[in-house]
Protein backbone atom coordinates (compact mmCIF):
# COMPACT_ATOMS: atom_id res chain seq x y z
CA UNK A 1 0.00 0.00 0.00
CA UNK A 2 1.36 3.39 -0.89
CA UNK A 3 -0.17 6.84 -0.93
CA UNK A 4 -3.73 5.68 -0.40
CA UNK A 5 -5.83 8.48 1.00
CA UNK A 6 -9.60 8.44 1.21
CA UNK A 7 -12.45 9.48 3.44
CA UNK A 8 -15.89 7.92 3.64
CA UNK A 9 -18.54 10.02 5.34
CA UNK A 10 -21.75 8.83 6.99
CA UNK A 11 -24.24 7.73 4.35
CA UNK A 12 -21.53 7.18 1.74
CA UNK A 13 -20.30 4.00 0.13
CA UNK A 14 -16.86 3.56 -1.36
CA UNK A 15 -16.58 0.66 -3.78
CA UNK A 16 -13.06 -0.66 -4.26
CA UNK A 17 -12.35 -2.50 -7.48
CA UNK A 18 -9.16 -4.07 -8.69
CA UNK A 19 -7.52 -7.29 -9.78
CA UNK A 20 -6.26 -9.91 -7.32
CA UNK A 21 -3.30 -8.61 -5.35
CA UNK A 22 -4.18 -4.95 -5.97
CA UNK A 23 -4.39 -4.24 -2.22
CA UNK A 24 -8.16 -4.09 -1.76
CA UNK A 25 -8.30 -6.58 1.10
CA UNK A 26 -5.21 -5.05 2.68
CA UNK A 27 -6.95 -1.66 2.60
CA UNK A 28 -9.97 -3.17 4.28
CA UNK A 29 -7.87 -4.92 6.93
CA UNK A 30 -6.12 -1.64 7.67
CA UNK A 31 -9.49 0.07 8.05
CA UNK A 32 -10.63 -2.75 10.37
CA UNK A 33 -7.55 -2.36 12.55
CA UNK A 34 -6.47 -5.91 11.72
CA UNK A 35 -3.25 -4.60 10.19
CA UNK A 36 -1.06 -1.82 11.52
CA UNK A 37 0.23 0.54 8.83
CA UNK A 38 3.99 1.11 8.73
CA UNK A 39 3.17 4.78 8.19
CA UNK A 40 -0.06 6.74 8.12
CA UNK A 41 -3.18 5.95 10.05
CA UNK A 42 -6.76 4.77 9.81
CA UNK A 43 -9.50 6.48 11.79
CA UNK A 44 -13.06 5.36 12.40
CA UNK A 45 -15.51 8.02 13.61
CA UNK A 46 -12.47 10.18 14.29
CA UNK A 47 -10.95 7.56 16.58
CA UNK A 48 -7.59 6.03 15.80
CA UNK A 49 -7.58 2.27 15.31
CA UNK A 50 -7.26 -0.23 16.91
CA UNK A 51 -8.74 1.42 20.03
CA UNK A 52 -11.74 -0.58 21.34
CA UNK A 53 -13.87 2.59 21.24
CA UNK A 54 -13.17 2.83 17.50
CA UNK A 55 -13.83 -0.87 16.93
CA UNK A 56 -17.25 -0.46 18.57
CA UNK A 57 -18.39 1.29 15.37
CA UNK A 58 -17.15 -1.40 12.98
CA UNK A 59 -18.79 -4.30 11.24
CA UNK A 60 -16.81 -6.61 8.96
CA UNK A 61 -18.11 -8.96 6.30
CA UNK A 62 -15.51 -11.14 4.65
CA UNK A 63 -15.41 -13.82 1.99
CA UNK A 64 -14.53 -16.09 4.93
CA UNK A 65 -17.52 -16.56 7.21
CA UNK A 66 -15.69 -15.93 10.53
CA UNK A 67 -18.22 -18.31 12.15
CA UNK A 68 -17.80 -21.21 14.56
CA UNK A 69 -18.99 -24.27 12.69
CA UNK A 70 -19.91 -26.26 15.80
CA UNK A 71 -22.27 -23.53 17.02
CA UNK A 72 -25.65 -22.73 15.51
CA UNK A 73 -26.20 -19.58 13.48
CA UNK A 74 -28.18 -18.08 16.34
CA UNK A 75 -25.42 -18.84 18.86
CA UNK A 76 -22.82 -17.28 16.57
CA UNK A 77 -24.81 -14.08 16.10
CA UNK A 78 -25.80 -13.86 19.78
CA UNK A 79 -22.17 -14.38 20.81
CA UNK A 80 -21.20 -11.41 18.66
CA UNK A 81 -24.06 -9.35 20.13
CA UNK A 82 -22.79 -10.14 23.63
CA UNK A 83 -19.22 -9.19 22.69
CA UNK A 84 -20.55 -5.78 21.67
CA UNK A 85 -22.38 -5.45 24.98
CA UNK A 86 -25.92 -5.24 23.54
CA UNK A 87 -28.57 -5.13 26.25
CA UNK A 88 -30.75 -7.84 24.68
CA UNK A 89 -28.39 -9.95 22.58
CA UNK A 90 -30.90 -12.69 21.80
CA UNK A 91 -33.48 -10.25 20.44
CA UNK A 92 -30.79 -8.45 18.42
CA UNK A 93 -29.62 -11.78 16.98
CA UNK A 94 -33.19 -12.67 16.01
CA UNK A 95 -33.65 -9.30 14.24
CA UNK A 96 -30.41 -9.66 12.31
CA UNK A 97 -31.19 -13.24 11.28
CA UNK A 98 -34.67 -12.20 10.11
CA UNK A 99 -33.20 -9.35 8.08
CA UNK A 100 -31.08 -11.91 6.22
CA UNK A 101 -34.05 -14.32 5.91
CA UNK A 102 -32.18 -17.09 7.69
CA UNK A 103 -34.05 -17.17 11.01
CA UNK A 104 -35.79 -20.46 10.15
CA UNK A 105 -32.40 -22.21 9.79
CA UNK A 106 -30.73 -20.42 12.68
CA UNK A 107 -30.84 -23.33 15.11
CA UNK A 108 -28.84 -25.65 12.91
CA UNK A 109 -25.06 -25.96 13.47
CA UNK A 110 -23.33 -23.75 10.93
CA UNK A 111 -21.38 -26.68 9.44
CA UNK A 112 -24.69 -28.20 8.30
CA UNK A 113 -25.66 -25.08 6.33
CA UNK A 114 -24.83 -24.48 2.68
CA UNK A 115 -22.09 -21.95 1.86
CA UNK A 116 -24.67 -19.35 0.88
CA UNK A 117 -26.62 -19.78 4.11
CA UNK A 118 -23.42 -19.59 6.11
CA UNK A 119 -22.66 -16.30 4.38
CA UNK A 120 -26.08 -14.96 5.38
CA UNK A 121 -25.38 -15.88 9.01
CA UNK A 122 -21.97 -14.22 8.68
CA UNK A 123 -23.61 -11.02 7.45
CA UNK A 124 -26.14 -11.17 10.31
CA UNK A 125 -23.20 -11.49 12.71
CA UNK A 126 -21.54 -8.44 11.18
CA UNK A 127 -24.59 -6.18 11.41
CA UNK A 128 -26.09 -7.39 14.70
CA UNK A 129 -24.77 -4.38 16.64
CA UNK A 130 -25.87 -1.86 14.00
CA UNK A 131 -22.38 -0.67 13.03
CA UNK A 132 -21.85 2.90 11.78
CA UNK A 133 -19.10 1.65 9.51
CA UNK A 134 -19.51 -1.51 7.50
CA UNK A 135 -16.52 -3.04 5.74
CA UNK A 136 -17.42 -5.71 3.21
CA UNK A 137 -14.83 -7.84 1.45
CA UNK A 138 -16.39 -9.80 -1.40
CA UNK A 139 -19.65 -10.12 0.56
CA UNK A 140 -21.49 -11.74 -2.36
CA UNK A 141 -19.31 -14.88 -2.14
CA UNK A 142 -21.49 -17.99 -2.14
CA UNK A 143 -24.80 -16.12 -2.16
CA UNK A 144 -27.56 -17.18 -4.52
CA UNK A 145 -29.65 -14.58 -6.37
CA UNK A 146 -32.11 -14.19 -3.49
CA UNK A 147 -29.29 -13.83 -1.00
CA UNK A 148 -27.45 -11.32 -3.18
CA UNK A 149 -30.62 -9.25 -3.57
CA UNK A 150 -31.23 -9.33 0.19
CA UNK A 151 -27.63 -8.26 0.80
CA UNK A 152 -27.80 -5.39 -1.68
CA UNK A 153 -31.05 -4.20 -0.10
CA UNK A 154 -29.54 -4.48 3.36
CA UNK A 155 -26.37 -2.60 2.44
CA UNK A 156 -28.43 0.14 0.76
CA UNK A 157 -30.65 0.37 3.83
CA UNK A 158 -27.58 0.65 6.10
CA UNK A 159 -26.06 3.31 3.86
CA UNK A 160 -29.30 5.30 3.68
CA UNK A 161 -29.61 5.05 7.47
CA UNK A 162 -26.30 6.87 7.74
CA UNK A 163 -23.74 4.09 7.87
CA UNK A 164 -20.48 4.46 5.97
CA UNK A 165 -19.72 1.50 3.73
CA UNK A 166 -16.53 0.29 2.13
CA UNK A 167 -17.21 -2.46 -0.35
CA UNK A 168 -14.54 -4.60 -1.99
CA UNK A 169 -15.86 -6.52 -4.95
CA UNK A 170 -15.03 -7.84 -8.39
CA UNK A 171 -18.63 -7.24 -9.46
CA UNK A 172 -18.65 -3.75 -11.00
CA UNK A 173 -22.42 -3.59 -11.45
CA UNK A 174 -23.25 -4.51 -7.84
CA UNK A 175 -20.54 -2.23 -6.54
CA UNK A 176 -21.59 0.76 -8.60
CA UNK A 177 -25.26 0.21 -7.70
CA UNK A 178 -24.40 0.93 -4.07
CA UNK A 179 -21.42 3.23 -4.34
CA UNK A 180 -21.35 6.97 -3.85
CA UNK A 181 -17.61 6.82 -4.66
CA UNK A 182 -15.63 4.33 -6.67
CA UNK A 183 -11.95 3.54 -6.73
CA UNK A 184 -9.83 1.27 -8.85
CA UNK A 185 -6.72 -0.15 -7.20
CA UNK A 186 -3.60 -1.58 -8.76
CA UNK A 187 -0.28 -2.35 -7.14
CA UNK A 188 -1.36 -1.00 -3.75
CA UNK A 189 -2.41 2.42 -5.11
CA UNK A 190 -5.61 4.13 -6.15
CA UNK A 191 -5.29 4.58 -9.90
CA UNK A 192 -8.75 6.11 -10.14
CA UNK A 193 -10.96 7.60 -7.43
CA UNK A 194 -14.14 9.51 -8.21
CA UNK A 195 -17.78 10.06 -7.25
CA UNK A 196 -19.93 7.24 -8.57
CA UNK A 197 -22.96 9.37 -9.45
CA UNK A 198 -23.48 9.36 -13.19
CA UNK A 199 -20.94 6.65 -13.89
CA UNK A 200 -22.07 4.38 -16.68
CA UNK A 201 -21.32 0.76 -15.65
CA UNK A 202 -20.46 -0.30 -19.19
CA UNK A 203 -18.09 2.62 -19.76
CA UNK A 204 -16.62 2.12 -16.30
CA UNK A 205 -16.00 -1.56 -17.06
CA UNK A 206 -14.01 -0.55 -20.16
CA UNK A 207 -12.01 1.97 -18.12
CA UNK A 208 -11.41 -0.70 -15.49
CA UNK A 209 -10.15 -3.21 -18.04
CA UNK A 210 -7.84 -0.63 -19.57
CA UNK A 211 -6.42 0.41 -16.21
CA UNK A 212 -5.77 -3.04 -14.79
CA UNK A 213 -4.60 -4.67 -18.01
CA UNK B 1 -24.38 -0.69 23.65
CA UNK B 2 -21.46 -0.47 26.05
CA UNK B 3 -18.10 -2.23 25.71
CA UNK B 4 -17.62 -5.17 28.04
CA UNK B 5 -14.91 -5.24 30.64
CA UNK B 6 -11.91 -7.55 30.68
CA UNK B 7 -13.38 -10.26 32.89
CA UNK B 8 -16.86 -10.20 31.36
CA UNK B 9 -15.38 -10.52 27.85
CA UNK B 10 -13.02 -13.26 28.98
CA UNK B 11 -15.92 -15.17 30.55
CA UNK B 12 -17.89 -14.88 27.33
CA UNK B 13 -15.01 -16.19 25.22
CA UNK B 14 -14.33 -19.03 27.66
CA UNK B 15 -18.01 -20.05 27.64
CA UNK B 16 -18.03 -20.05 23.86
CA UNK B 17 -14.88 -22.20 23.68
CA UNK B 18 -16.24 -24.67 26.19
CA UNK B 19 -19.56 -24.85 24.33
CA UNK B 20 -17.66 -25.71 21.13
CA UNK B 21 -15.58 -28.33 22.93
CA UNK B 22 -18.69 -29.76 24.60
CA UNK B 23 -20.35 -30.13 21.19
CA UNK B 24 -17.39 -31.74 19.44
CA UNK B 25 -15.54 -33.35 22.38
CA UNK B 26 -12.78 -34.14 19.91
CA UNK B 27 -9.86 -32.57 21.79
CA UNK B 28 -11.04 -33.71 25.22
CA UNK B 29 -11.48 -37.32 24.16
CA UNK B 30 -8.13 -37.30 22.32
CA UNK B 31 -6.37 -35.89 25.38
CA UNK B 32 -8.09 -38.37 27.66
CA UNK B 33 -7.21 -41.35 25.47
CA UNK B 34 -3.61 -40.14 25.24
CA UNK B 35 -3.41 -39.79 29.04
CA UNK B 36 -4.84 -43.21 29.75
CA UNK B 37 -2.71 -44.83 27.06
CA UNK B 38 0.45 -43.25 28.46
CA UNK B 39 -0.43 -44.43 31.98
CA UNK B 40 -1.10 -47.97 30.71
CA UNK B 41 2.06 -48.14 28.55
CA UNK B 42 4.27 -46.88 31.39
CA UNK B 43 2.57 -49.42 33.67
CA UNK B 44 3.39 -52.37 31.42
CA UNK B 45 6.95 -51.17 30.90
CA UNK B 46 7.45 -50.79 34.65
CA UNK B 47 9.49 -53.25 36.69
CA UNK B 48 8.18 -52.87 40.27
CA UNK B 49 11.20 -54.77 41.64
CA UNK B 50 13.57 -52.11 40.25
CA UNK B 51 11.62 -48.89 40.81
CA UNK B 52 9.00 -48.22 43.45
CA UNK B 53 5.57 -46.94 42.43
CA UNK B 54 6.06 -43.74 44.42
CA UNK B 55 9.25 -42.98 42.49
CA UNK B 56 7.79 -43.64 39.06
CA UNK B 57 4.25 -42.27 39.38
CA UNK B 58 5.05 -38.51 39.62
CA UNK B 59 7.11 -38.64 36.43
CA UNK B 60 4.45 -40.61 34.59
CA UNK B 61 1.78 -38.25 35.81
CA UNK B 62 3.49 -35.05 34.67
CA UNK B 63 4.71 -36.40 31.34
CA UNK B 64 1.13 -37.47 30.69
CA UNK B 65 -0.44 -34.16 31.72
CA UNK B 66 2.08 -32.11 29.78
CA UNK B 67 1.55 -33.85 26.47
CA UNK B 68 -2.21 -34.35 26.77
CA UNK B 69 -2.61 -30.68 27.69
CA UNK B 70 -0.86 -29.66 24.47
CA UNK B 71 -3.65 -31.28 22.44
CA UNK B 72 -6.28 -29.01 23.95
CA UNK B 73 -4.07 -25.95 23.80
CA UNK B 74 -3.53 -26.37 20.08
CA UNK B 75 -7.26 -26.71 19.46
CA UNK B 76 -8.15 -23.57 21.39
CA UNK B 77 -6.89 -21.34 18.57
CA UNK B 78 -7.58 -23.89 15.86
CA UNK B 79 -11.31 -23.12 16.10
CA UNK B 80 -10.55 -19.43 15.52
CA UNK B 81 -8.33 -20.11 12.52
CA UNK B 82 -10.79 -22.41 10.72
CA UNK B 83 -13.03 -19.79 9.11
CA UNK B 84 -11.14 -16.66 10.09
CA UNK B 85 -13.20 -16.24 13.28
CA UNK B 86 -10.20 -14.65 14.97
CA UNK B 87 -10.74 -11.53 12.83
CA UNK B 88 -14.26 -11.15 14.25
CA UNK B 89 -12.84 -11.39 17.78
CA UNK B 90 -10.13 -8.86 16.98
CA UNK B 91 -12.46 -6.20 15.62
CA UNK B 92 -14.89 -6.61 18.54
CA UNK B 93 -14.49 -3.91 21.19
CA UNK B 94 -12.92 -6.23 23.76
CA UNK B 95 -9.43 -5.85 25.20
CA UNK B 96 -6.87 -8.14 23.53
CA UNK B 97 -6.00 -9.50 27.00
CA UNK B 98 -9.62 -10.68 27.35
CA UNK B 99 -9.06 -13.02 24.41
CA UNK B 100 -6.02 -14.47 26.17
CA UNK B 101 -7.78 -14.74 29.49
CA UNK B 102 -10.90 -16.31 27.96
CA UNK B 103 -8.88 -18.87 26.04
CA UNK B 104 -6.75 -19.61 29.10
CA UNK B 105 -9.84 -20.11 31.29
CA UNK B 106 -11.35 -22.56 28.82
CA UNK B 107 -8.00 -24.36 28.53
CA UNK B 108 -7.75 -24.54 32.32
CA UNK B 109 -11.14 -26.25 32.53
CA UNK B 110 -10.00 -28.60 29.75
CA UNK B 111 -6.70 -29.52 31.45
CA UNK B 112 -8.34 -29.92 34.87
CA UNK B 113 -11.00 -32.13 33.28
CA UNK B 114 -8.31 -34.42 31.84
CA UNK B 115 -6.47 -34.44 35.18
CA UNK B 116 -9.68 -35.31 37.04
CA UNK B 117 -9.91 -38.57 35.09
CA UNK B 118 -6.21 -39.36 34.65
CA UNK B 119 -5.17 -38.85 38.29
CA UNK B 120 -7.53 -41.51 39.76
CA UNK B 121 -6.54 -43.82 36.88
CA UNK B 122 -2.89 -43.38 37.78
CA UNK B 123 -3.58 -44.01 41.49
CA UNK B 124 -5.53 -47.13 40.56
CA UNK B 125 -2.89 -48.55 38.19
CA UNK B 126 0.18 -47.87 40.30
CA UNK B 127 -1.45 -48.52 43.65
CA UNK B 128 0.11 -45.45 45.22
CA UNK B 129 -1.39 -44.47 48.53
CA UNK B 130 -2.56 -40.89 48.43
CA UNK B 131 -4.52 -41.00 51.69
CA UNK B 132 -4.90 -37.62 53.33
CA UNK B 133 -2.74 -35.95 50.67
CA UNK B 134 -5.65 -35.68 48.19
CA UNK B 135 -6.43 -31.98 48.82
CA UNK B 136 -2.74 -31.05 48.59
CA UNK B 137 -2.31 -33.13 45.45
CA UNK B 138 -5.30 -31.40 43.87
CA UNK B 139 -3.76 -28.07 44.88
CA UNK B 140 -0.53 -28.99 43.06
CA UNK B 141 -2.52 -30.04 40.00
CA UNK B 142 -4.43 -26.75 39.89
CA UNK B 143 -1.33 -24.59 40.45
CA UNK B 144 0.62 -26.44 37.76
CA UNK B 145 -2.32 -26.35 35.36
CA UNK B 146 -2.51 -22.55 35.68
CA UNK B 147 1.14 -22.14 34.68
CA UNK B 148 0.99 -24.68 31.86
CA UNK B 149 -2.17 -23.15 30.46
CA UNK B 150 -0.79 -19.59 30.58
CA UNK B 151 2.32 -20.53 28.60
CA UNK B 152 0.47 -22.92 26.32
CA UNK B 153 -2.24 -20.39 25.47
CA UNK B 154 0.35 -17.77 24.56
CA UNK B 155 2.25 -20.09 22.23
CA UNK B 156 -0.93 -21.60 20.81
CA UNK B 157 -1.98 -18.07 19.82
CA UNK B 158 1.45 -17.34 18.40
CA UNK B 159 1.57 -20.47 16.25
CA UNK B 160 -2.13 -20.67 15.30
CA UNK B 161 -1.66 -19.16 11.85
CA UNK B 162 1.51 -20.99 10.98
CA UNK B 163 1.53 -24.00 8.72
CA UNK B 164 3.42 -26.13 11.25
CA UNK B 165 1.38 -25.11 14.29
CA UNK B 166 1.09 -28.66 15.64
CA UNK B 167 4.86 -29.06 15.52
CA UNK B 168 5.81 -25.56 16.59
CA UNK B 169 3.60 -25.41 19.67
CA UNK B 170 5.37 -28.19 21.62
CA UNK B 171 8.80 -27.05 20.40
CA UNK B 172 8.21 -23.53 21.69
CA UNK B 173 6.15 -24.30 24.78
CA UNK B 174 7.92 -27.32 26.27
CA UNK B 175 11.08 -25.47 27.41
CA UNK B 176 8.87 -22.98 29.24
CA UNK B 177 6.90 -25.82 30.83
CA UNK B 178 10.03 -27.00 32.70
CA UNK B 179 9.86 -24.42 35.56
CA UNK B 180 6.26 -25.52 36.16
CA UNK B 181 6.57 -29.27 35.70
CA UNK B 182 9.71 -29.60 37.82
CA UNK B 183 8.30 -28.23 41.11
CA UNK B 184 4.96 -29.92 40.38
CA UNK B 185 6.64 -33.31 39.97
CA UNK B 186 8.78 -32.75 43.09
CA UNK B 187 5.75 -31.77 45.19
CA UNK B 188 3.78 -34.73 43.83
CA UNK B 189 6.64 -37.11 44.69
CA UNK B 190 6.75 -35.84 48.28
CA UNK B 191 2.98 -36.19 48.65
CA UNK B 192 2.86 -39.69 47.13
CA UNK B 193 5.74 -40.75 49.39
CA UNK B 194 3.64 -39.71 52.37
CA UNK B 195 6.07 -37.00 53.45
CA UNK B 196 4.72 -34.22 55.71
CA UNK B 197 2.89 -31.48 53.86
CA UNK B 198 5.37 -28.89 55.10
CA UNK B 199 8.07 -30.49 52.94
CA UNK B 200 6.16 -29.53 49.81
CA UNK B 201 5.78 -25.85 50.73
CA UNK B 202 9.03 -24.79 49.12
CA UNK B 203 8.01 -26.39 45.81
CA UNK B 204 4.50 -24.95 46.05
CA UNK B 205 5.94 -21.47 46.59
CA UNK B 206 8.10 -21.88 43.48
CA UNK B 207 5.06 -23.09 41.56
CA UNK B 208 2.99 -20.15 42.73
CA UNK B 209 5.74 -17.67 41.87
CA UNK B 210 6.11 -19.05 38.33
CA UNK B 211 2.31 -19.00 37.94
CA UNK B 212 2.17 -15.32 38.82
CA UNK B 213 5.10 -14.44 36.56
CA UNK B 214 3.85 -16.49 33.61
CA UNK B 215 0.21 -15.36 33.82
CA UNK B 216 1.22 -11.70 34.04
CA UNK B 217 3.93 -11.91 31.38
CA UNK B 218 1.78 -13.90 28.95
CA UNK B 219 -1.13 -11.46 29.30
CA UNK B 220 1.25 -8.61 28.63
CA UNK B 221 2.88 -10.22 25.59
CA UNK B 222 -0.23 -11.80 24.05
CA UNK B 223 -1.53 -8.72 22.16
CA UNK B 224 1.79 -8.53 20.28
CA UNK B 225 1.31 -12.09 19.01
CA UNK B 226 -1.90 -11.04 17.26
CA UNK B 227 -0.21 -8.61 14.88
CA UNK B 228 -0.45 -9.83 11.31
Amino acid sequence: MDGVRCEVQAGECLALFGPNGAGKTTTLRLLAGLLTPTSGEARIAGLRLPAPTARQHLGLISHRTMLYEALTGRENVAFSARLYGLSDPDAAAERALRALRIADRADVPVRQLSRGMQQRVAIARAIVHGPDVLLADEPYTGLDEQGATALTALLRERRDAGAALVLVTHHLHEGLALATHAAIMRGGRFVRYEPAAGLDPAAYASTYRALVA
Amino acid sequence: MSPRGLLASAGLIARKDLAIEFRTRSAFLSALVLSLLAIVIFYFAWDPTAVGAGDLAPGVLWVTFTFSGLLGLHRSFGVEAQEGAMDALLIAPVPRQAIFLGKALANLVFVLGVQAVALPAMVLFYGVGVGAAWPALIGVMVLAAIGLVAIGTLFAGLTANTRLAELLLPVLALPFFVPIVMPAAQATAKLLAGRPLAETFAWLRILLAFDLVFVYACMLVFPATLDD
